[in-house]
């Protein structure tokens, strides 16, 4: 890694623009997330925050616009292309495997770094084992990070919604991200679920040193683990600074409760 | 009462009488069974990994066929022209990613559906074009000659042909289960956006999967040829795979392999022992009749994941 590229942000979004028809679900939006960082993008229903995640996974490309990670242009690349330079993400209504274990489907989250000679694979055979076996350690240590050890090889889609999110987080930690995109990984949960995702959260960010970009409803989260906010409103972007700056944002403040205009 | 009594009690009589001539029928059975299996193999593959049902796997068997007999008849041997046919499907298989999947990519199942149509017309016109569309003699080098064992006639292509298949499908099942590739597979059949977001192209698991079929059929289309010539009806053996896959359900791989089996060795028994209380062709329609009776009782199939919705 060059030096310019460990001093620039991880994440450079400039002025990223996504029309669908009509609508401009994506005005202009610019942010940036430094390395080690925990990014909030928050903002009421259809603002585009989905739309943004999106756009940084590969799976829209915007019309306009350039995304730049870890110093390098990467606008427009498919969401493998994406997931091979090291941004992991899971989705808003959890995208498991859901007729595979827990354990699979924190295995497949390793599928872009193990080698592969399929022949060795099928014999179950010399360096093959080796590498099945060195990823499978790997894969329980992050098992043990998350406290899903009992439910290792229970179907996925047959378990309760928290713990899904709760694997679908294992299954992105366990390809090693430098950057790491939650899309509301606190919905629908209770107040504990909530508090355990926000340790896992904070976890991750330190132990493994991950980058975090998150969407989030919950401001009360937000503004307790978050460095750093940024929000959306009607595709453009309406503020951008620390949690108490933005609590205090009078744009912020009418986005969130509304404003009589008086044109 | 007599009739009764014909068709419930005089067949087993019949069974029990002549055990040597029962495995025979058995083992007849099960070589046209193995060859069921082998398409719905096809279809299967490409089903779970795109979710398109394929219309033309009848017609990859007849065209894998056709380009073998073709490339043999220039002079080729049959090692190489093996080989060679390999190539051609798996050619066929980037093609049809880049040419017919990937211009319509993210449109309705029923659409990619019928672009597969349109395959099977292509296939079929195409293979007929450049091979030529009269009935050919397919010869591997495997005799067609029977040998006794225990007062058990068996027919040495036929054995070998079950041998071949059942080794193909055993590859096939480790394959998917032991390799990166095969896991990267089931990932694809069971979420496409949670795929690609942990790094799987499906545009290369599309040209495996149907490069697998491709071969898968040209295993097909090598058994049946070599047993009863290279002609257009080849890709008729697809219509037989329709009923196997409601047996066996359209996402399992274990099913295809069971309900090819099942079908193959029922409908040889019905022919035999119960084909003459109804003046016979019972071979002809049992595999649909019992398909019938599957979507009535058991929707999913014998493999298949029971789809349950939420109202």
């Amino acid at each position: 890694m060059t030096a310019t590229a460990g001093s620039a942000p991880l994440l450079q979004v400039d002025d990223i623009s996504v029309r669908f028809g009509a609508l401009l679900a994506l005005n202009r939006v610019s942010l940036s997330v430094p390395r080690g960082e925990i990014a909030a993008i928050i903002g009421p229903n259809g603002a585009g925050k989905t739309t943004l995640l999106n756009c940084i996974s590969g799976f829209y490309q915007p019309s306009e616009g350039r995304i730049a990670f870890a110093g390098r242009d990467r606008t427009r690349l498919s969401p493998p292309d994406v997931a091979a330079l090291g941004i992991a993400r899971t989705f808003q209504n959890v995208a498991l495997f859901r007729g595979m274990s827990v354990l699979d489907n924190i295995m497949t989250g390793r599928i872009l770094k193990m080698r592969g000679n399929f022949l060795l694979d099928a014999l179950w055979w010399g360096p093959a084992r080796r590498q099945e076996l060195a990823h499978r350690a790997f894969v329980e240590r992050i098992i043990d990070f998350l406290e899903i050890q009992a439910i290792r090889k229970s179907p996925a889609g047959l378990l309760p919604y928290g713990l899904q999110k709760r694997v679908e987080l294992a299954r992105a930690l366990a390809a090693e991200p430098q950057l790491l995109l939650l899309d509301e990984p606190m919905a629908g949960m209770n107040v504990e679920e909530k508090e355990d995702m926000c340790r896992f959260i904070l976890d991750v960010n330190s132990e493994f040193g991950t980058t975090i970009a998150l969407i989030e409803h919950d401001m009360g989260v937000v503004m307790d683990i978050c460095d750093h906010v940024v929000v959306l409103d009607y595709g453009r972007k309406i503020a951008d600074g620390t949690p108490e700056h933005v609590r205090k944002d009078q744009a912020v403040l009418d986005a969130y409760l509304g404003v009589a205009h008086h044109d | 009462m007599i009739d009764l009594l014909a068709a419930l009690v005089a067949p087993f009589r019949e069974i029990a009488g002549a055990p040597t001539f029962f495995v025979e029928v058995l083992l007849g059975g099960i070589f046209a069974g193995l060859l069921y299996s082998l398409v719905a193999l096809g279809f299967v593959l490409i089903f779970k990994a795109s979710g398109v049902f394929n219309f033309a796997q009848g017609v990859m068997v007849l065209f894998a066929a056709l380009t073998l007999v073709g490339l043999m008849e220039r002079g080729a041997p049959v090692m190489l022209a093996l080989v060679l046919t390999m190539a051609v499907m798996v050619a066929l298989a980037f093609a049809i990613e880049k040419l017919v999947l990937r211009p319509l990519v993210n449109q309705e199942y029923i659409i990619l559906f019928m672009a597969t149509i349109g395959l099977n017309f292509f296939l079929e016109g195409f293979g007929e074009m450049v091979w030529g569309a009269n009935v050919k003699r397919l010869d591997v080098g495997i005799p067609d000659r029977s040998f006794m064992l225990k007062g058990v006639q068996i027919n040495q292509l036929e054995l070998t042909a079950a041998i071949t298949a059942a080794v193909l499908v055993t590859v096939l099942a480790v394959f998917f289960q032991r390799t990166r590739i095969g896991r990267a597979l089931r990932a694809v059949a069971d979420d496409h956006e949670a795929a690609l977001s942990i790094g799987i192209p499906l545009k290369t698991i599309w040209v495996v999967v149907w490069s697998v079929s491709g071969l898968v059929a040209l295993v097909a289309g090598v058994m049946w040829g070599a047993k009863s010539g290279v002609q257009f009806s080849l890709s008729l053996i697809a219509l037989k795979a329709l009923p196997v896959l409601i047996l066996g359900g359209f996402t399992s791989v274990p099913g295809a392999i069971a309900g090819g089996l099942i079908i193959g060795v029922g409908e040889k028994v019905a022919e035999v022992y119960w084909g003459p209380l109804v003046g016979g062709a019972i071979e002809n329609w049992f595999a649909y009749v019992l398909a019938l009776g599957f979507l009535l009782i058991r929707p999913q199939g014998l493999f298949g994941e029971k789809i349950i919705e939420r109202v």
